[in-house]
């Protein structure tokens, strides 16, 4: 596999960025009930990482390490920007129901700590293809929790309605528990225990192990 | 002054920034092992977030907004646009001064903090909490109680996530749940049980 290729395809399952770097859990959870809506923040954040990987890397060698912080902020802050005027502009019902959470790309750990571990020390092409694929990696967890909540919860996909609802004379009785917060919790737990049995390296130590049951003859 | 406790209430608990909001949630789920740590980060959150969210505020209203400038001879200026860069730009420089202040006049709370401050500056909550001022239009005094309440709401939360791993760590999980896994689902849970305060109308 060549590197280039690693780079973009390693973080989506064997190192992805929620499942077990924990990072960018922060607005990955509150957008995905409907699966529209999910799409165009992954767009966004896969577009900002990228490119802010891309800038920062170009002038990795002209940063004084002691501001370099404020340098990747302003770099990623800029980015975002120009991301919510282009939603607004084109997409403005989807940037009301995404409110705070375009903006809160700039804190999400992925685009800062891709921008600190990788475009730091990496060339520009190389770390453009981090970017996208730690964005792909985000992306994938999040329609994986998007499809699972817009189906169950509301019985459609991309708005259309698959599975007829009662309120609408169908069969269908929506479960609401999917489309409250607590349900992307549950969703996402699930996926990292899915990840982690196929890949065994993942697993976590447990601090304290178990002694075996010590077997009591009756008396 | 029923408006501001309401508010207040309304921020710790209906609108709690971890669990109902979900920000905050990588030093959340990362800084969660222990009850002394997450203590720690509780305040500082505290007392970055009382101070930000004012600050950010009388930014907004005074400098960003569209017609704010009148004062200063622009009275068709709207630099609305530049509000995220303005308030991450607030958030790190109130941080690094609060670090300074501390390190030089309260040393002790200083140690107790060093090492979280500087991560409060990329915790989404911070910044969450002043886009949620902006978007809700807050007035000052409004911004000053909003802040504090959710500050604390977070301390909360992170308090209670952290005495239940404590003792998480005891009970015999699934291999591939271990960890950050039973974590998610644990907060799941706590985030369904902070659910039954939004029947809560004040």
């Amino acid at each position: 596999m060549s590197e280039t290729r690693k780079v973009l395809l390693a973080p989506i399952f064997a190192n992805n960025p929620i499942a077990l770097q924990i990072l960018g859990i922060c607005s990955a959870l509150a957008v995905t009930t409907s699966v529209n809506v999910t799409i165009v923040m992954c767009i966004a954040l896969t577009s900002v990482t990228a490119f802010s990987n891309l800038f920062i890397s170009v002038i990795r060698n002209q940063i004084p390490g002691s501001i370099r912080i404020i340098v990747q902020m302003t770099i990623i802050a800029s980015l975002v920007i120009v991301v919510d005027q282009i939603l607004k502009a084109y997409a403005f019902e989807i940037s009301k129901q995404l409110s705070v959470f375009v903006g809160l790309i700039i804190t999400n750990c992925i685009v800062m700590g891709r921008a600190e571990a990788f475009a730091m020390q990496n060339p520009p092409g190389l770390s453009f293809m981090d970017g996208v694929g730690n964005g792909l990696g985000y992306s994938v967890v999040l329609l994986f929790v998007a499809v699972i909540r817009e189906f169950l919860g509301s019985g459609s996909l991309f708005g259309v309605e698959i599975l007829a609802t009662v309120n609408n004379g169908g069969w269908y009785v929506p479960n609401g528990l999917l489309l409250l917060p607590p349900s992307a919790f549950f969703i996402i737990g699930g996926f990292i225990w899915i990840l982690r049995t196929v890949y065994k390296d993942q697993v976590e130590e447990n601090d304290f192990t178990m002694k075996a049951h010590v077997k009591k003859e009756a008396m | 002054m029923e408006a501001l406790i309401s508010l207040f209430i309304r921020a710790v608990f209906v609108e709690n920034m971890a669990l109902a909001f979900f920000l905050g949630m990588c030093t959340f789920l990362a800084l969660s092992k222990k009850v002394s740590a997450a203590i720690g980060l509780g305040i500082a959150v505290i007392v970055v977030q009382a101070v930000t969210v004012p600050v950010n505020n009388l930014l907004f209203n005074f400098v960003l907004r569209e017609g704010a400038l009148a004062w200063a001879g622009f009275p068709d200026a709207d630099l609305s646009f530049l509000g995220y860069l303005s308030y991450i730009g607030v958030i790190a420089a109130i941080v690094q001064i609060l670090e300074m202040v501390l390190d030089k006049y309260f040393p002790a709370l200083y140690n107790a903090l060093g090492v979280f401050l500087p991560l409060i500056t990329v915790n989404c909550a911070i910044l969450g909490a002043s886009l949620f001022m902006v978007e809700r239009d807050y007035t000052f005094s409004e911004s000053v109680v909003y802040g504090i309440g959710a500050g604390v709401g977070w301390a909360l939360a992170i308090l209670a996530l952290a005495g239940i791993r404590e003792k998480l760590k005891y009970s015999d999980v699934p291999a591939g749940l271990r960890g950050l896994g039973i974590t998610f689902v644990t907060v799941g849970l706590m985030s369904l049980g902070f659910m039954s305060f939004s029947g809560v109308s004040l």
